[in-house]
């Protein structure tokens, strides 16, 4: 069977399981005892044994399939779930994730079959064995032992033919009772039939199928327990019941039911009517011949299945039903490029001259800008992804992290619903492990260290996320020993990064800022965690890939902080538009600070370079049109400043003239133009012509 | 078209730069424009005049003439501008016109090691070989390799 076009939701929703399985095995090392957590751990290895399973991942399924035996041993009481059980199964999960990867880039499992998570697996059953004795037989077949813990209380009344139930224990409702007793009217026989799957049953609500399907060429199934919607959804465990009107006997559904594959077990009882109910029965057989009545009568006994559903339900694992649609982020690419497209004429059609008289035209035009924005602001939301899906990840990392480097660490992350777009969400990951990593290698001192100097034991780990403005911010933060400024001037003097005498004149956070540097790594020894000489630089350089830049702050002693600051969106901001010569660039609105007019009287001069004086600030200026290479035009007695602003790093732009502030779609320059850095793309201006994009932090 | 035996016909189309003729295999060319208003992107190689918009997408432009070491560009009515397509990246080529779509069989198509002595300016790694038709002779880009050579300019301009 080809199984291709199930692969993406395979590798969808292995992901999105092992992701469970992570959070709920970390929450199990801190509750061991807490029964709903390890049901989840059970139910999500067993849904990605069966997912595996379905899509002839046998070594995969294997993997699953031992991790259950030994949950299901846990689940029972039998083992208990201690730090070293839970270190397999991490270990099993990380396995389970690096199949899923070999998935997502071969589209096959790998020869990889982890014998020693396996052999680790069958170890901690086996050790139980010895314990408990009675089990083991139970354990070692898992493929049958579900059904028989269940079924210990039935099982004696399944082959009683005698076996007879009231309408009221088959929770029927008034209409189901309707067709009952028409049915013992003309002699037909009423059957509630419960049956077992296996629980080796991959395809459940395909096998039920196949199950009603026998029932129905022996008569009626008139009801189902759980809805046969839920059925066809896989809504339901491993059995299910159905009460089936038939002139055939006990026997006959008996046989033809066991012969199919996958039904472990099927029991069957007769419903019989009592006798109060039979009082009435003709009046309402009447009744049940008139066709409105038929139709009432299924929307009631829908009705009627809710309820019994619910009360059903309880026992299972309850499941989220989100109304949600998976699409590919392509199609909203494609979206989100119509949407820009529609921006570019709608900033053209305000462009055109308008007509002072034409009321009508300009109320069009407003209610069109109106709609546009809304629709824009649509958009953006379909592809915004809560921080979490990165977050999620990094709990686990920093249990890890704590074990090998042997510090108590607590990570502690608030804002996780913060909103961001897919794009930023893709791409942010590596460089919030990369600063995650150095928080817990660089930034926290050992224990005794931190014993040393007063403070907690446990070293703390801030991630937080929050919305600020057009940007949404992720701040890392230890609580360790913070940012050696004098060891960082000395490694720079060292390596030759700065002078001596320039070292002398930098402020500290200008040599902190030195961290970002290309290969600037002060760790004094190389430990596998982080220090691998590529460095800060590189987060740098991805987040400012991002449209985002990067701060930190430090205190000797106490902590440091790095700030990430991303923008909301890539693909349409908010830009000032303004000249140099003939040509039009636009500068991010939110990256200028102010905009100032200044007398050149008032340009002086600090070592060469011009600067202004601003309130109190000194903010050197730089003329566009030099560094541009634009036809210089001639000097007038006033310039104009856009002054922009970088972190703590604050620098005046000389600009021609300012021709206003306009909503632009991003694009990349493509390809053969990506080498020139202080571009960040073009954008398509309303009468069509194209303007390019300055990137404020290559040119600051 | 003459000339056409069973083997297979490739198409090119041909343009002019100066007194050159040159050509380009069809399947690299999306489409032929006239000059539209470009931008000039500063730190861009020397060769290249900016980018334009095309139909809502921004695409490079490069003069063939300076890349070729020529004089420079003068747009007249017949200037036109080759927008090809290489590994999905588009490019566009500032040439002086557009002549034909010239259909050549493998035989017609000389190796650049057979004619000596061609135009010396251009890199012989740019030429996959020389068309002769009739009377004239149409030299064939290698439009990949030209390309691709931008890229090289580009990044060390960086």
């Amino acid at each position: 069977m080809d199984m291709s076009q199930y692969l993406e939701i395979f590798i969808e929703e292995s992901k999105e399981h092992l992701q469970s399985l992570n959070e709920s095995l970390l929450q199990l090392e801190h509750e061991p005892g807490n029964m709903p957590i390890l049901n989840e751990v059970f139910r999500v290895a067993h849904t990605l044994k069966g997912m595996s399973g379905t899509m002839g991942y046998t070594k995969m399924q294997n993997l699953t399939h031992n991790m259950e035996n030994v949950l299901s041993e846990i689940r029972n009481g039998n083992i208990v779930a201690d730090s070293n059980l839970l270190d397999v199964l991490f270990k099993c999960l990380d396995a389970l994730e690096s199949y899923v990867d070999e998935i997502t880039n071969s589209g096959k499992e790998g020869n990889e079959e982890y014998k020693d998570i396996i052999d680790e697996l069958t170890n901690i059953l086996s050790g139980k064995s010895k314990k408990v004795d009675n089990n083991v037989a139970v354990a070692s077949s898992p493929e049958i032992k579900a059904p028989v813990t269940e079924d210990n209380i039935t099982n004696n009344i399944t082959d009683d033919s005698g076996d007879a139930i009231d309408v009221k224990e088959a929770a029927l409702t008034d209409f189901e009772i309707n067709a009952v007793r028409e049915a013992f009217a003309r002699n037909y026989n009423v059957y509630q039939i419960h049956i077992f799957l296996n629980h080796g049953c991959v395809l459940k609500s395909a096998r039920a199928f196949i199950v009603f399907r026998a029932l129905e060429t022996h008569g009626d199934i008139i009801k189902s327990i759980p809805k046969v919607e839920d059925i066809e959804d896989e809504k339901f465990e491993f059995d299910f019941t159905v009460v089936v009107i038939s002139k055939d006997t006990k026997e006959d559904f008996e046989k033809d039911l066991l012969s199919i594959a996958e039904v472990d077990q099927v029991i069957i009882k007769n419903v019989l009517l009592s006798d109060k109910i039979e009082l009435a029965a003709e009046d309402v057989k009447e009744v049940h011949n008139t066709p409105e009545f038929d139709r009432q009568s299924n929307v009631s006994r829908s009705m009627a299945d809710d309820e019994s559903d619910d009360n059903d339900s309880s026992g299972k694992a309850k499941r989220k039903a989100g109304k949600t649609v998976r699409v590919d982020i392509d199609r909203l690419d494609t979206l989100m490029n119509l949407v820009s497209e529609l921006i570019i004429i709608k900033t053209r059609l305000e462009g055109i001259e308008r007509d002072k008289t034409n009321q009508n035209y300009n109320e069009a035009i407003e209610y069109l800008e109106r709609i546009t924005t809304s629709l824009h602001d649509a958009v953006m939301k379909v592809r915004m992804v809560p921080v979490e899906r990165v977050f999620n990840r990094f709990p686990r990392m920093i249990r890890d992290l704590s074990r090998k480097l042997d510090k108590d660490i607590e990570l502690i992350m608030s804002g996780e619903d913060t909103e961001l777009d897919r794009t930023v969400i893709d791409e942010i990951g590596d460089p919030l492990i990369h600063l995650l990593r150095n928080a817990a290698d660089h930034g926290l001192e050992t224990k005794e260290e931190r014993l040393h100097s007063g403070k907690p034991e446990i070293g703390h780990i801030y991630l937080r996320a929050y919305q600020d403005g057009n940007n949404v911010v992720i701040e890392v933060e230890d609580d360790g020993r913070g940012i050696n400024v004098n060891k960082i001037k000395q490694k720079a003097i060292e390596k030759g990064t700065i002078s001596y005498e320039a070292a002398a004149n930098m402020s500290d956070q200008d040599i902190i800022d030195l961290l970002f540097k290309p290969s600037f790594s002060t760790s004094e020894k190389i430990s596998d965690i982080s220090g691998r000489g590529v460095g800060l630089d590189v987060v740098k350089t991805k987040i400012e890939a991002l449209g985002g830049d990067i701060e930190v702050k430090s205190e000797l002693g106490k902590g440091s902080k790095f700030i990430v600051r991303l923008p909301l969106t890539l693909a349409i901001i908010q830009a000032l538009m303004v000249r140099l010569g003939n040509e039009k660039y636009a500068i991010p609105l939110n990256t200028i600070q102010n905009i100032e007019d200044i007398n050149v009287s008032d340009i002086q001069l600090v070592q060469q370079q011009e600067v202004i004086l601003l309130r109190n600030q000194v903010i050197p200026i730089i003329y566009l049109e030099d560094i541009l290479d634009v036809p210089k035009n001639e000097q007038c007695n006033t310039i104009t400043v856009v002054i922009v602003k970088k972190g703590e790093k604050q620098v005046g732009f000389v600009v021609d003239g300012l021709i206003g502030q306009q909503e632009i779609v991003i694009k990349s320059l493509g390809k053969y133009l990506s080498g020139i850095k202080m571009i960040a793309g073009a954008t398509i201006l309303g009468d069509g012509e194209v303007a390019l994009i300055l990137d404020i932090n290559t040119l600051v | 078209m003459e000339g056409i035996s069973n083997q297979e016909v490739r198409q090119f189309i041909v343009f002019k730069l100066g007194n050159e003729e040159y050509g380009i295999d069809i399947l690299n060319v999306q489409n032929i424009e006239r000059v539209l208003s470009i931008t000039r992107v500063p730190k861009a190689p020397f060769f290249i005049k900016g980018v334009i918009n095309l139909r809502g997408e921004i695409i490079p432009v490069m003069s063939l003439r300076l890349k070729f070491n020529l004089e420079a560009d003068e747009y007249t009515d017949d200037t036109r501008i080759i927008i090809v397509k290489i590994d999905d990246n588009q490019i566009g080529m500032i040439v002086d016109e557009v002549k034909e779509v010239l259909q050549l069989t493998a035989d017609s198509i000389e190796s650049v090691q057979g004619v000596s002595g061609i135009n010396t300016d251009i890199n012989l790694s740019f030429i996959q070989g020389v068309g002769k038709v009739n009377n004239h002779i149409v030299t064939l880009l290698n439009i990949k390799s030209l390309i691709d050579s931008i890229l090289v300019d580009s990044l060390e301009n960086a």
